[in-house]
């Protein structure tokens, strides 16, 4: 996973709520067996109609997006997060967030920053004619009009995004600790393994 | 005196492998099903990093989202090939990993293959208090036997599959309570909906549920696996009911079930498993079972729900003004307008199917309505399609498929079909279909689809009628044909 620390840049204005992860990427596109080149299926359908954000020269190869409450519901398709990774997209702004997608987003390299509306909706002004600034080592999210809009994220997150580190060697090398639970479950629940038919 | 715990700790506590400081947990996973969206990048990340799959025996694969519902072969047993070169590639590489890395395999044409979310329950694979995950959203679904089960993306998927273990925060915990009776021509499904339309999609963001309440008691397995399933739709990543003797029925005897005095053990286990007296939940929701009646959704939210008997609502009837222009945006792709009445709303298109509906109860609900009855000339398509291969036995040992298409149905080879569309089945573009599907987003059903979610006996009725249709209309004139 790529290191990320700060990100500065343009930022999509885009502002819509509850935003599905069939609308950031369609079904027919979950058909690959890779994860790369995603980007061209992203929005795929909003695309369609005039003046859309993502077609808009002003904002092409944004690095931030910003959404309405609780974006990425519904499938649980990582292909979301790839889509918006392959678009260039490496900060996504938000009320909230589906649990599925911003664990997706996270593992991925993507930041998903939680702040209240009123920020989004100013940052959604800021956007259409300025960049945005965010720095995941303090936190916030800045502005050159002097904005300054802190945000949370869980410690670990941080930890992995900044790092770039891969959670499964992390996880590996707790091995002995899987080992002993394994051991204890095998004597207390041996029913647990399935019986092959 | 130890705190009351609810089902959910309980479950929880039993898999913590390491508890960190901030309270991240390594959490231990008992049962992990693949299908072919999915994993095809999961196992390459193995592959590419030199690893393998801890636990095999705890994983299962099944390929379900991009089989055709045509037939799987031909006279002679072979394959037919698949028409799309990308489902093809994908069904593939499920049949080169799952042995390559030791994984039990259903096959596309083996009569255990089906939906993954109706084969677990089905095999007895799928157990209470067990952790189970799946890359796909809907695996809430296995909560209705009392598992916590939750949907994970391929990056979790693959380090499931090389750890056999999550990093989770714990979630909040909400009850869900219904008591009372459901009325006439109420189904599980119309529960799901109005749960939906209750809590809102974001509602249940960060929770996990629990089902309680005499609706929930009174429920049998599949209809709670019904439930379940649309846990995610409210925003939850999983919904749990606590195991019961209907549980354990249901569950006995089961292919991958256990068997003899593991049994008798596992079984002295799950009947501590329900929430304890005084178990204080973060939020609670109530809902009385007398105010649920067969709904249907107008909107592309599966909390856009109405009474089968009301008008599609006005946009300026909502206070918020984003809420507003989501419900203008929603019926301008819908193709409504405000006040219409839902039951005069014609449907061109039927489908039975999807893990939320597609198992034997609700085709028997489906299919006695449907007897002695043909679908209206309004409808260019009509579909069942069951959920597992054994499903589809069960039924036409019944007859039930008999009766399907002499409705005017096909009578289709299981998988999520026209659910999401990967496979051929689709609504075009403009059309509008009765669907016992989980989800009506946009373009969910095909680009340009317009869904409205129902309850089989709902998408029944429709067919007959042509257009949306309060079930209770032709239940009452043929009293008693449905249980």
């Amino acid at each position: 996973m790529e290191k990320l620390t700060e990100v500065e840049g343009r930022a999509y204005p885009f502002g819509m709520k509850n935003v599905d992860t069939d609308i950031v990427i369609p079904a027919h596109w979950l058909k690959t067996i890779s994860r790369e080149g995603l980007g061209r299926g992203a929005f795929e359908v909003l695309r369609k109609e005039p003046g859309n954000v993502f077609d808009d020269p002003e904002y092409a190869g944004s690095p931030i997006l910003i959404a309405g409450d609780n974006f990425g519901c519904g499938s649980s398709r990582e292909h979301a997060a790839w889509a918006l990774a392959d678009l260039g997209v490496k900060v996504v702004m938000a009320p909230s967030f589906s649990d599925i997608f911003s664990g997706n987003a996270f593992k991925n390299g993507i930041l998903t920053v939680v702040l209240p509306q009123e920020a989004i909706d100013r940052l959604m002004e800021v956007a259409k004619t300025d960049p945005i600034h965010v720095n995941l080592e303090e936190q916030t999210v800045t502005t050159r009009f002097q904005d300054r809009f802190r945000f949370e994220i869980d410690p670990f997150r941080k930890h992995c995004l900044l790092g770039g580190l891969d959670e499964i060697g992390l996880t590996l090398d707790n091995r002995s600790e899987i080992d002993r639970f394994e051991g204890r479950l095998a004597v207390e629940k041996p029913w647990l393994v399935p019986t092959v038919a | 005196m130890v705190k009351p715990s609810t089902l959910y700790e309980k479950i929880w506590d039993a898999h913590v492998v390491e508890r960190r400081p901030d309270g991240t947990c390594l959490i231990y996973i008992d049962r992990h099903l693949v299908h072919e969206v999915t994993s095809p990048q999961a196992f390459e990340g193995l592959r590419l990093a030199g690893r393998k799959v801890r636990r095999p025996d705890l994983t299962l694969a099944v390929p379900d989202h991009n089989l055709p519902t045509t037939p799987r072969r031909d006279a002679q047993g072979n394959r037919i090939p698949i028409a799309d070169p990308q489902s093809a590639q994908q069904l593939a590489a499920l049949e080169k990993n799952a042995p390559e890395f030791g994984v039990r395999l259903f096959g596309d044409a083996d009569p255990q293959q089906g939906i993954v979310h109706v084969v677990g329950p089905e095999q007895g694979f799928t157990l209470p208090g067990t952790t189970l995950v799946c890359g796909d959203s809907h695996t809430s679904s296995h909560g209705a036997l009392g598992a916590l089960a939750f949907g994970i993306g391929t990056s979790e998927v693959e380090h499931v599959l090389a750890t056999q273990t999550l990093l989770l925060k714990p979630s909040k915990t909400m009850e869900v309570r219904i008591d009372g009776e459901l009325g006439f021509g109420v189904t599980p499904k119309d529960v799901a909906l109005a749960i939906c339309q209750q809590i809102g999609t974001a509602g249940g963001t960060g929770y996990v549920m629990e089902y309680r309440g005499s609706v929930f008691r009174d429920m049998s397995i599949e209809g709670r696996l019904t439930v379940a399933n649309m846990s995610i739709e409210a925003g939850a990543r999983s919904g749990l009911f606590a195991p019961d003797d209907k549980t354990f029925a249901y569950l006995k005897g089961r292919p991958m079930a256990p068997k003899d005095e593991a049994w008798d053990a596992a079984v002295a286990w799950w009947k501590t498993l329900k929430s304890d007296e005084g178990a204080v939940f973060d939020k609670v929701v109530v809902i009385d079972a007398a105010d649920i009646v067969p709904n249907v959704t107008w909107g592309t939210s599966p909390e856009d729900v109405v009474p089968v008997t009301g008008v599609v609502p006005d946009p300026d009837s909502f206070a918020d003004a984003s809420k507003r222009a989501a419900a203008q945006k929603s019926l301008d792709y819908m193709g409504l307008k405000p006040g219409q009445r839902m039951q005069d709303v014609p449907v061109e298109h039927i489908f039975i199917g999807s893990c939320t509906n597609s198992r034997i109860e609700d085709l028997r609900a489906a299919a006695s309505l449907l007897k002695g009855r043909h679908i209206a000339s309004g409808i260019k398509q009509a579909m069942v399609v069951p959920g597992s291969g054994l499903v589809k036995l069960q039924a036409e040992a019944e007859g039930l498929d008999s009766i399907f298409r002499e409705a005017g149905f096909e009578w289709r080879e299981p998988g999520c079909s026209a659910c999401l569309g990967m496979n051929p089945d689709k609504v075009p573009a403009g059309e509008r279909c009765a669907s016992t599907s989980n989800r009506n987003f946009m373009g969910r059903q095909g680009p340009g689809s317009r869904t409205h979610l129902v309850s089989p006996i709902m998408a029944a009725a429709a067919a007959v009628t042509g257009r949306l249709t309060d079930v209770r209309e032709l239940l009452n004139d043929k009293e008693g044909a449905v249980a």
